[in-house]
Order: structure tokens, then C-alpha cells, then sequence
């Protein structure tokens, strides 16, 4: 961060996030209230879009627990990220029953059109992060692709690419 | 709603509601067709809904309605009927009518024709592959007709977010049985004697289990439900969540009467959003009835559910990760003993006893009918006491099992057998062969800790022991079918990059020896290695089974070792020819257009890289240097002119 003074914004998720810590009513004397770390990480990420040192400062002096087990927490779990992501966060399903139906295909072409790897950066844009991820669920569908939770089935290198296109253009337009 | 606070009042209510199901559960089916009264129910699962289910429920209702037809049908949103390859499907009772690949337009035609008028939606008939007749009837379909379905006994049946209809399909009353009629000792032997085993993957007796945290004495202890299904390619869980939620409930409160335990957990992992929300949902209407809560049904026993939230990392699927996890902390497993259900192994050190969902969705079931009942399903084979109680298993396991059939086979979906039904029977009987007219070359189970099983051993019967005689093992329930165009190698290293990303770290042999190898396999798949690395990575892949802290370490070498074992002439074939036969491992392939080719130009144009080049009518090129090997061009010849080399 550029200065000490937070945004208007920030303030207003920080104030949010607080408001949810406080609703839980963790006794500070108790060992136990660490098993609330993880729901409010959940929490924090998804009023934050991702988890930065300063989220994680904050939850760490909020629970009255060290940063580094936050820290520690946040870098164990796949669903926590420490960087920001895309607007639309593409993951596409390397499970098993994705991948004997081709999802790699799929993964490596949208790493072509859109420039990046996958579970890396977005694109420069901000648009776009790729991502993979093992299983939905939807294996009858496979190979399978989500868009920000929306599940897209029976997916091909060409339809995945459709769709990128498709938002694409909403966005041109927007 | 008003409190159920007896068992008088539980039966009352189910005599009450019982009636909603009668349409679904009519035996007798014939002439139904004519018949005014019917149910209509819609697949609300996960799977389906991608694939508009929710469009088709909203304009069902509406057709429904604009034809006046609102009194005498109902339409409703289901659990999963397993049959996922051919949704969404529409089923309509009491005529046992399957509509598949159903669409949001075909709801008016569905009420024109079959609601108003009594007639079959021919077009919307399932068409049986083997047998390439259309099949109306449910029960009549090969892929229904060898599964038992006992866990997954209310999904597809009942509607998932309403409790009322749980108690409508005898919902518990395993659990008033227990309260009411039962010491915790004799649920403990009930459970032993029924023979269930924990259907996670271990398949460690459950009673056992049960009566080892029951035997501890401690005023808190804990029953937790392992929801965090890790295995990518298995979703039984998830469909039992969203489909019979309160199944789950329902057995964990016998679980937690059983054991002494007053409070629940259920772990569940963040990947399945709708399965939280039913769940929680199955939670607060139980709470609502007195179902959780102070004093169940009027006696001194008290619990309650809460949900924990998982964050992405298989390895909580291991009980003491999973146990670390939900107290805030990295989900890295220690050494057992102490296990859970010792003082100082579980939730907060307390005694934690933990099933996993699926062992719980069959537990109300085993309760309601009786251990002899459960027993007797599968290949059981038992030594008793005078007391008919369980002494030692002879051989077999008792029950059923759900399986996840996903990968080359015609029908994907879950499927639920008696155990002791060979793969045979699943995968050409139930799932209808292998998908495109392939040849089958091995099924893999167990996920990225199990083997794979080979044509040879396909008329296994399957239940624990055997799948690990053959080098596999049940594991979850996942079960992938592989053909001909898969290749062995490339498999192994699709699961060790999985357990390499898995891995916790905290011991090294799994920490650095799922890293190294996964670059042995990829060196076999890139044409780079030689015969010393086979024999290198067979060394390593022994050395980490034997010395991994826990289960995910430990299983982690499974899929190579299984797979060199069976089919170490495909390894060969990488390493000393540098070919991959199955044509997969795109560093071993070139492509290239054969004089079959017509020059029609299909390919060129559906080639993304502009690698392809010709002029109309005459055989066109591939540019090797710009080729990305998507294998666009050959999906798009229709003269079969190219080919792998």
C-alpha cells in the first residue's frame, strides 16, 4: 500500500469484516477460538477478492492469535489467495474423470488464447485469471469448465474459447 | 412448525405425510399412464442444474398451470437419480415414465402430451445403446436393473429441501428407535452386526469403530462427518448432501447417541456450495421440528450439528488433518496412535469419532431394518455367537457400495451395488459398455491413492479385500474407465501431479518424493527418459509407500506401481522406442495428412495456430513447427486423413 491513510473503500470491507468477528463472539481468553480462523478467512476473501498481508494483520490482531499462524493457514489451503484475481476467474477441472475426457486440451488452449499460465497472474488486463481445479462434482459433464460458479459441461478447446469471446464482447460493450 | 417432542409424535406426522410419496413409490404401474394424478420430478442436483434443470422446473410449473392442470400434478425437485450421462432427466409417476436430455422447450410438449392427453414424448425416451430399443420404464433400464440402492435410497425421491418429505420416507424413525427402544450399547452391536464398513475407502468396521469411542470414558466427546470428498472423479457424497440431506443428520444423532457425544461437526469442503446449503438447511428445519436440540423426541438426549468449512487440500480427507483443520490450524495429519477416539487424538483432544457421509446416509436404514436385513445384502460370510451376533468376517463385506462411474463408458453417473458384484456387471451391464466403441483397457478406483484393474480381472467381485489382492483398492467410490486411447504413464503422472500439489510437506518422502517422482514421469512421457529411470522410479515409488507419515503419502506411488505392474510394456514402449501407444503423449507424435486426403479444407479451417496449409482439392500440410497438437484437425476430417506418427 502506497500510504497509511486507507481508502474509503477499504475501510467500509474492513468495517464489514469486523462487524462479522464481532458477531461471533470469540472469547479472546478461550484456545479454542482458533477453530474460527478458517470461516473467517472465507469470510475475509470473499469480501476482500483475495487475502493481502493487511487482511491478514487484521484478522491476526482480531483474534488476538500470531500473523504467522494466519500466514500458515492461508498458504496451506488452495481456496485462499494472497494475490488479486481476474474480474472472471476461469477453472477448469483437472479431475480425473475431466482430464480421461480431455480437460488438459482444454486448459492448455485457453492458455494460448488468453496469454497465461494457468494458476498464475491474471492477464494484464484484469479481465482473466486461470485457474485449475480437481473436481466439481459434475462428472457426468465432463470435462468441465466454471466461470465465477457457473458451471459450463462437455466442454471442447473451441467451446472454452467461445466462451472467453462471449465475454469478451460483453465487456467491450459494457 | 409444530415441535415433534415423541415418538408418537414422529409417527403421527408420518402418517400424516406419507400420502406425498404414495405416487412415487406405486408398484403397480399398469394403465397408470391414464391416470389424472401424477408427480413429476426434476434432478435439482449440481450436474443438473448446469444443465438447466432449474428453466425446465419454472416452465413445467407454468405449463402445468396454464393447462390447468395445478390440482392434480405436482412437479418436483429431486436429488440425483445417478443417471448424470443423460440428464437432465424428468421422471413421472406413477407411470415410471424417464424422459432424458430433457430441455427448458420441451416442458410444453411434456404437458400437452403426456400430462394432458396420457400420451408418451416418444422423442424424449431413453433409447438403450445394447439394446437400441426405447425403454420408458425406469426399472426395466440395464443400468437400474443390478443396482440396490440403499444410500442413495431418498435421492431422486424425495424432495431435497423439504424435511417433512425425509419424514414421509420414514425419516427417523431409526433414530426414535434408538432413543426410545435401545441402550447405546445395542445400537454399538447393532451396527457391528449389520457389517458396514466405513465407506470412505478404509473400510474399517463402523460398530467397531463406534464401540471403541463409546469405550472411553470422557463427559465431551465428539461425532464428526468427513464431507470432505477429495477423490477428483467421485461425487457421491455431494449427491447425498444435496439429494437426502437429513439422512445425514438423522445418523449422526444414533452416531452420537451411540458413542456419548453431544455435540456434531460436519466437515465439508468449500468446493460444494450447494450441498453446504442443503445441509444447513436439513440442520435448521430439524432444529425447527425438536429433531436437534434439547431433549429429542421427550428423552434425556441432547445434540447438535454445526458445519465446518473446508479450504481446497485433500489431504483433510485423513481424519487427523481433518481434525486440525476444523480447529483452525494447517490440515496436516499426525502419527496414530493417539487416534481420534482417544483422549488427546480428537477435536480439541477430545474423543472424536468420524464417518464419512455415505456410511452415515446408510445408517437410519440399518436402524429401521434390522442388522440381519443389511447383513444379509452382498457376499457376507460370517462366524457368529449363539447370540447371532458378529464374531469374525469369514470373507466378503456386507451391503452395498456407491460408485461413481465417470471416464470412457457409455453411462456416466453413480451407481449403488450389493458388494460382491463383479466390475463386469458394472461397467458393460450398468454402464453400458465402453463409450465410441472402444476397446476397454482398465478401470482405475481408489482415486489418486488406488491401482488399476485390467480385462483380466474383471470378473472380481468387488468388495475391500479383493480390490487389494488385485492392487487396487475401493477407496471413495471413484471409478474411471480408461480404453484404448489412454495412456498408462500419462495416467500416473495425471495422479502424481495431483498428489505432488496435495502434498503437506511435512514428511519428505512424500514432501520430495511425489516432486521427483512426477519428473521421472514426465521425462517417460517426453521421450527423455531410458530404461534406468523405470528402474529408479520403481526403487523411489517402493522406498515412499514404505516410509510416508500418512495414508496420502503412503498411496501416493499406488497409480505407478499398479500401473507398471500391469502394463509395463506401455512404459517400455516410452522409454526405450520413444512411442506412446495409446497417442497421447503429445512429444511422442507428429501429425500427418495422409492421400486420403480430399482437400475439402476442414481441417485447415479448424485448425486455431494456422499450421495447416493447402489449396482446395489437393492434399494438404501441417506445419510440424507450428503444430500445437490440439488435435482440432482430425475430430474435424471426415476422411480420416490424418494420422498420429
Amino acid at each position: 500500500m502506497c500510504c497509511n491513510k486507507l481508502s474509503e473503500a477499504a475501510a467500509a470491507k474492513f468495517a464489514e469484516l469486523d462487524a462479522f468477528i464481532d458477531g461471533l463472539g470469540l472469547d479472546l481468553k478461550d484456545e479454542r477460538r482458533r477453530g474460527r480462523l478458517i470461516q473467517i478467512l472465507h469470510r475475509a476473501q470473499d469480501i476482500f477478492g483475495y487475502l493481502p498481508r493487511e487482511v491478514q494483520q487484521h484478522v491476526a490482531e482480531k483474534m488476538r492469535i500470531p500473523e504467522s499462524s494466519v500466514s500458515g493457514v492461508v498458504s496451506f489451503y488452495n481456496f485462499f489467495s494472497t494475490k488479486p484475481k481476474g474480474k472472471y476467474v476461469i477453472n477448469v477441472c483437472l479431475g480425473t474423470a475431466c482430464y480421461v475426457k480431455g480437460s488438459e486440451g482444454v486448459l492448455r488452449e485457453l492458455e494460448r488464447v488468453l496469454g497465461v499460465k494457468a494458476d498464475t497472474d491474471p492477464t494484464p488486463d484484469g479481465l482473466f485469471s486461470l485457474m485449475a481445479l480437481r473436481c466439481v462434482g459434475c462428472c457426468g459433464l465432463a470435462p468441465v469448465m466454471v466461470v465465477n460458479g457457473k458451471v459450463y459441461g462437455k466442454m471442447t478447446p473451441a467451446k472454452a474459447v467461445a466462451v472467453v469471446e462471449e465475454i469478451k464482447a460483453k465487456e467491450a460493450q459494457a | 412448525m409444530k415441535k415433534i417432542t415423541s415418538k408418537a409424535d414422529l409417527m403421527a406426522m408420518y402418517e400424516s405425510t406419507k400420502g406425498k410419496l404414495a405416487l412415487r413409490l406405486a408398484t403397480d404401474k399398469l394403465n397408470k399412464l391414464d391416470s389424472p394424478k401424477k408427480d413429476v420430478l426434476i434432478c435439482g442436483d449440481t450436474g443438473c442444474l448446469v444443465s438447466n434443470s432449474q428453466d425446465i422446473i419454472a416452465n413445467l410449473k407454468a405449463e402445468v398451470k396454464a393447462a390447468g392442470l395445478e390440482n392434480d400434478v405436482n412437479v418436483i425437485q429431486t436429488g440425483c437419480f445417478g443417471f448424470c450421462a443423460q440428464g437432465p432427466i424428468v421422471k413421472i409417476m406413477p407411470e415410471n415414465v424417464f424422459y432424458v436430455k430433457v430441455t427448458p422447450e420441451d416442458a410444453k410438449e411434456i404437458v400437452e402430451k403426456h400430462l394432458k392427453n396420457h400420451q408418451l414424448v416418444e422423442r424424449l425416451v431413453y433409447v438403450e445403446p445394447t439394446l437400441k430399443a426405447q425403454i420408458t420404464d425406469y426399472q426395466q433400464m440395464p443400468f437400474y436393473k443390478k443396482q440396490q440402492r440403499i444410500a442413495l435410497r431418498n435421492c431422486g425421491l424425495i424432495a431435497e429441501e423439504n424435511i417433512e418429505e425425509y419424514i414421509a420416507a420414514e425419516g427417523f424413525q431409526g433414530l426414535a428407535k434408538a432413543l426410545t427402544e435401545m441402550k447405546p450399547a445395542e445400537v454399538v452391536q447393532l451396527v457391528l452386526d449389520s457389517g458396514i464398513c466405513g465407506r470412505g475407502g478404509a473400510g474399517f468396521p463402523t460398530g467397531m469403530k463406534w464401540k471403541i469411542a463409546a469405550g472411553v470414558q470422557a463427559d465431551e466427546k465428539y461425532i464428526v462427518c468427513n464431507a470432505d470428498e477429495g477423490d477428483p472423479g467421485a461425487f457421491m457424497d455431494r449427491s447425498i448432501m444435496e439429494g437426502d440431506p437429513a439422512s445425514v443428520v438423522e445418523a449422526m444423532a444414533i452416531g452420537a447417541y451411540a458413542i456419548g457425544a453431544k455435540q456434531g461437526l460436519v466437515y465439508i469442503r468449500a468446493e460444494y456450495p450447494l450441498a453446504v446449503k442443503r445441509l444447513q438447511l436439513a440442520i435448521d428445519q430439524a432444529r425447527e421440528l425438536g429433531l436437534l436440540g434439547k431433549n429429542i423426541l421427550g428423552t434425556d438426549f441432547c445434540f447438535d450439528i454445526e458445519i465446518k468449512l473446508g479450504a481446497g487440500a485433500f489431504v483433510c480427507g485423513e481424519e487427523t488433518a481433518l481434525i486440525h483443520s476444523m480447529e483452525g490450524q494447517r490440515g496436516e495429519p499426525t502419527t496414530k496412535p493417539p487416534f481420534p477416539a482417544n483422549i488427546g487424538g480428537g477435536y480439541w483432544g477430545c474423543s472424536t469419532n468420524v464417518n464419512n457421509v455415505e456410511t452415515y446416509a446408510s445408517i437410519p436404514i440399518i436402524l429401521r431394518k434390522g442388522a440381519e436385513w443389511y447383513s444379509k445384502i452382498g457376499n457376507w460370510k460370517t462366524e457368529r455367537d449363539e447370540n447371532g451376533h458378529w464374531v469374525k468376517t469369514i470373507s466378503g463385506n456386507a451391503g452395498t457400495k456407491v460408485f461413481a462411474l465417470a471416464g470412457q463408458v457409455n453411462n456416466v453417473g453413480l451407481v449403488e451395488v450389493p458388494m460382491g458384484t463383479t466390475l463386469r456387471e458394472i461397467i458393460y451391464e450398468i454402464g453400458g459398455g465402453i463409450a465410441g466403441g472402444r476397446e476397454f483397457k482398465a478401470v482405475q478406483t481408489g482415486g489418486p491413492s488406488g491401482g488399476c484393474i485390467t480385462k483380466e480381472n474383471l470378473d472380481t467381485p468387488i468388495d475391500y479385500g479383493a480390490l487389494m489382492r488385485i492392487g487396487s483398492m475401493m477407496g471413495s467410490g471413484g471409478m474411471i474407465v480408461l480404453s484404448d486411447k489412454d495412456c498408462m504413464p500419462a495416467m500416473a503422472k495425471f495422479y502424481l501431479g495431483f498428489t505432488k500439489d496435495e502434498s503437506c510437506g511435512k514428511c519428505t518422502p512424500c514432501r520430495i518424493g511425489t516432486r521427483r517422482m512426477l519428473e521421472m514421469l514426465e521425462q517417460i512421457c517426453d521421450g527423455k527418459a531410458d530404461e534406468n529411470t523405470l528402474a529408479e522410479l520403481e526403487d523411489l515409488a517402493n522406498t515412499v509407500k514404505d516410509t510416508a507419515l500418512c495414508g496420502l503419502g503412503q498411496t501416493a506411488p499406488n497409480p505407478i506401481l499398479a500401473t507398471l505392474r500391469y502394463f509395463r510394456d506401455e512404459y517400455i514402449a516410452h522409454v526405450r522406442d520413444k512411442k506412446c501407444p495409446a497417442g497421447t503423449c503429445t512429444k511422442l507424435y507428429q501429425l500427418f495428412i495422409t492421400d486420403a486426403c480430399k482437400g475439402c479444407t476442414k481441417c485447415a479451417r479448424n485448425c486455431p495456430v494456422g499450421a495447416i496449409t493447402g489449396t482446395v482439392k489437393q492434399q494438404h500440410v501441417i506445419d510440424q513447427s507450428k503444430c500445437i497438437k490440439c488435435n482440432a484437425c482430425i475430430d474435424a476430417c471426415p476422411f480420416k486423413a490424418i494420422v498420429k506418427k
